[in-house]
């Protein structure tokens, strides 16, 4: 066994009476590069937290390096050695990339920046990482892979023995995440220690060397990666077995309930046209950029369309703005769930009704009526909250989400659009949209899926769409529908593009 | 798990203020005998009525994310158009008519407040111009306006029951202290029961994701405008009738800061997306106890502005304290 880098004993943390995270007691030793999973609250988070100085423990002790410590604040933590990089990156868009690795620790020479002497920095720790980017690039500039570089940079500018990474490929493309996993490898070979949170399985299983799992802020089990699947592994999450995930799909009839002709929206898409049948499911591949998002975004009348028509029923319709789309049953449930899905600081009632609240008004709001009718989702959907006047922003991302799933079906949408309705949530709760979804199409709901996990896609369309830089490459269908065939369409090899 | 704090935050937010002002009604109580007499009280209801009015409109704008600083000077040049209407309806009229004329006037007033609101909501929501920006525009020109057609003086009204409007009283409370708990029935109504005060919320709390639901977010923040613009020209009838004038120079002078001031004392946010009626009420009297104290205990007036300012500056530390 290797050196011990870091180690808990008995760490507890509490949150007004309530135990998030029980009796944790892990070594994490020097180069090992250590998977957390669990479900959507299970105390991941909380723990890393604890480790980077955002939380302090309610109970127990944390040792670093064989000495024990109490991490008072982020930069306690950083100064010892220890940088979390999050989901969400801590980059200051207008800032260059230099200008971002040593905000707050310039180097100044006479009381001046030293400049040079940082892009000089930047650029060793670039090259290190094996990568091109250019210290005096704006961030806004970089894609999203290269602002994850730039932040494992930062981390590494600082002589970080430990690296948290909070769900880091969420938002990469299958390339990226190479990059990144072959970046990860070489950091473990000089000594650096990662912890790496993640909700696939498949990519715990090949990067980590060994992975606990969590349940309900309880550690399960610490186990070489070696001797456990990913079966394995979601069955110790959610504590039971799991059965199939995906619901047998279902026929759907031959009526088009939603033409799309030609449509173009200016430096976006190009010349789009598909159609959707009732009860069917048609789901949207492409890599990140090939527009998919945008073209929900021209059907729903948020993005001005250049030209094209759409049908909707047979009928032609004008759809300008979400008011248009709702009047003609189109509901569509956004990727960027706090962006522009919920609303944080309103209760459950507040935005299951958000939509839909004519129907719940005449001139006063009824306000028993919009509380049964959320009941009614949050049993549906097993919301797991205290009270239906509890603010979404004390939810977890999997209840937020059903939370967003109710908002958007309130109005009894015929055609429903699903933006990356599973990402970032734990398998339990990508189970429960996916039945769900199955669900509605046996209704003879009308169901577009857009999704970056291509299983998904494979797993729930009748057919797939793909596309590319804003064109549509193909449409596939039968058996067709692999991953194979979908790749060759989405990266061009493949298609009319 | 964070469920229980969020409620006990929840009922802070409504009740601080509340608690805060019977904090301050003890303390005037004890600090002096007149305090208490029922002639003391109705003049300060009266005397906050007119920013209290203001402060209603202002908290729709402030829920909304936005800000109204040229309410004052609207104040001054709705004033003035509301006497200078008067005179000339009551020559159209007829002296025999007097009474018709002053109603004439008040609507002319009103809805000429509606349009000034209208004209700062469109710069707003067409324009894309920054609240902040347009309206300290319009502060500008307003006042301008006033000075302009009143030639820096006084608009004097010729009638002699105009006044009567705004000495008047209902059951023994002056008019414009009614308007105000009138006003503020309503509007809390309409914030709390109405599918625009839950739209009013949600473009201040999110715009996009007030956007994606369909709600039509410049028309919401539009109507707040207006809304503001209609106080305000209720604010500006009872003022100019109590006074049977309207100074262009000080009329509604500050008034934008009183009604702002009463909407953060009462807890509503800066930064929008929630709010409540009930407390901007509470914050208008609280602001007009502390100056009748000071007034009583014989403090400088040029020191009643420093009071002012520590407790509003107090009142916001407090929740960014309960928020944290």
């Amino acid at each position: 066994m290797g050196e011990v880098l870091i180690k808990t004993s008995g760490i507890a943390k509490e949150f007004s009476g309530v135990r998030v995270l029980d009796d944790i007691n892990i070594e994490i030793e020097k180069g090992e590069i250590f998977g957390i999973i669990g479900e959507n609250g299970a105390g991941k988070s909380t723990l890393v937290k604890i480790f980077s100085g955002i939380y302090n423990p309610t109970k127990g002790k944390l040792f670093f390096e064989g000495r024990e410590v109490e991490i008072k604040d982020p930069i306690h933590a950083k100064a010892i050695g220890i940088s979390l990089i999050p989901q969400e990156f801590n980059l200051i868009n207008e800032l260059n990339v230099y200008e971002n690795i040593f905000l707050g620790s310039e180097l100044t020479g006479k009381g001046f920046l030293a400049k040079k002497d940082m892009k000089k920095r930047t650029r060793e720790l670039l090259k290190e990482l094996e990568t091109t980017i250019n210290p005096d690039e704006k961030i806004e500039r970089l894609s999203v892979a290269q602002k994850q570089m730039v932040e494992i940079a930062k981390a590494l500018a600082h002589d970080s023995k430990l690296l948290i990474m909070d769900e880091p490929t969420t938002v990469l493309t299958q390339n990226e995440i190479k990059i990144l996993f072959d970046l990860m490898r070489r950091l473990k070979g000089r000594g650096v220690t990662i912890i790496y949170i993640s909700h696939k399985l498949k990519e715990v299983k090949s990067i980590c060397d060994r992975v606990m799992v969590l349940r309900d802020g309880i550690m399960i089990s610490v186990t070489g990666t070696v001797e456990l699947d990913e079966h394995e592994m979601a069955k110790r999450m959610v504590g039971r077995e799991l059965s199939q995930v995906f619901p047998e799909k279902t026929e759907p009839s031959e009526e088009v309930v939603l033409e799309v002709k030609n449509l173009s929206v200016r430096g976006l898409l190009k010349d789009i046209s598909f159609d959707l049948r009732r009860g069917e499911i048609l789901g949207f591949a492409g890599l990140v950029g090939a527009g998919r998002t945008e073209l929900a975004e021209a059907i729903i009348g948020i993005r001005k369309k250049e030209a094209g028509a759409m049908k909707v029923k047979g009928r032609t319709v004008e759809i300008k703005s979400p008011n248009d789309a709702v009047k003609n049953k189109i509901a569509y449930l956004s990727e960027d769930r706090q962006g522009s899905g919920i609303l944080i600081s309103f209760d459950i009632i507040g935005n299951t009704t958000l939509i839909s609240l004519p129907a719940y008004s005449r001139i006063l709001i009824n306000h028993r009526l919009e509380r049964e009718k959320t009941q009614k989702y949050v049993d549906k959907f097993n919301i797991r909250a205290a009270s239906l006047k509890t603010r979404l922003e004390f939810f977890s991302g999997g209840n937020q989400q059903k939370v967003s799933l109710a908002k958007s079906l309130d109005p009894e949408p015929e055609i429903f659009i699903f933006d990356e309705p599973t990402r970032g949530i734990d398998v339990n709760a990508k189970r429960e949209i996916y039945w769900f979804i199955n669900e509605l199409v046996k209704e003879g709901v009308s169901c577009i899926i857009i999704s970056s996990e291509l299983e998904e896609i494979i797993g729930m369309s009748n057919r797939v769409v793909v596309m590319k830089e804003g064109t549509l490459t193909g449409i596939l269908e039968g058996e067709h529908i692999n991953e194979e065939e979908i790749m060759l369409h989405a990266t061009g090899l493949k298609g009319v593009a | 798990m964070a469920v229980e704090t969020s409620r006990k935050r929840f009922e802070y937010e409504r009740f601080g203020p509340l608690i805060a002002l019977a904090i301050l009604f003890i303390i005037s109580a004890i600090a002096s005998p007149y305090f208490l007499q029922v002639q003391n009280l109705l003049n300060i209801m009266r005397q906050v009525s007119y920013t209290g009015i203001i402060a209603l409109g202002m908290t729709f704008v402030i829920i909304s994310g936005g800000i109204d600083l040229s309410v004052g000077s609207m104040v001054a040049l709705v004033g003035g158009v509301v006497i200078l209407t008067l005179n000339w309806a009551m020559g159209v009229f007829g002296a025999a008519a007097e009474a018709w004329a002053i109603l004439f006037a008040l609507v002319v007033g009103i809805l000429f407040g509606a349009g000034l609101g209208a004209l700062n909501g469109l710069m707003i929501t067409l324009g894309k111009i920054a609240p902040f920006i347009a309206t300290l525009g319009t502060m500008a020109i307003f006042r301008s306006m006033a000075l302009y057609i009143g030639s820096a003086g006084v608009f004097r009204s010729q009638s002699n029951l105009f006044p009567e409007l705004g000495m008047g009283k209902i059951l023994e409370i002056p008019n414009p202290v009614v308007v105000f708990i009138g006003l503020a029935i309503i509007f809390s109504v309409i914030l709390k029961q109405t599918r625009y005060g839950r739209y009013l919320c949600a473009v201040g709390s999110n715009p996009k994701v007030a956007k994606y639901s369909a709600i039509k977010v410049n028309l919401t923040r539009f109507i707040s405008y207006v809304t503001v613009g209609i106080t305000v020209g209720f604010s500006a009838v009872f003022l100019s009738a109590r006074l049977n004038s309207m100074s262009s120079t000080t009329g509604g002078s500050n008034y934008e800061l009183d009604a702002i001031a009463a909407v953060i004392i009462g807890g509503t946010p800066m930064t929008g997306g929630t709010g409540s009626i009930f407390g901007t009420v509470i914050g208008a009297i609280t602001l007009g106890i502390i100056n009748n104290m000071l007034n009583m205990l014989g403090v400088s007036p040029y020191l009643q502005g420093t009071v002012k300012g520590i407790v509003i500056i107090g009142a916001v530390l407090i929740q960014r304290k309960r928020s944290q």
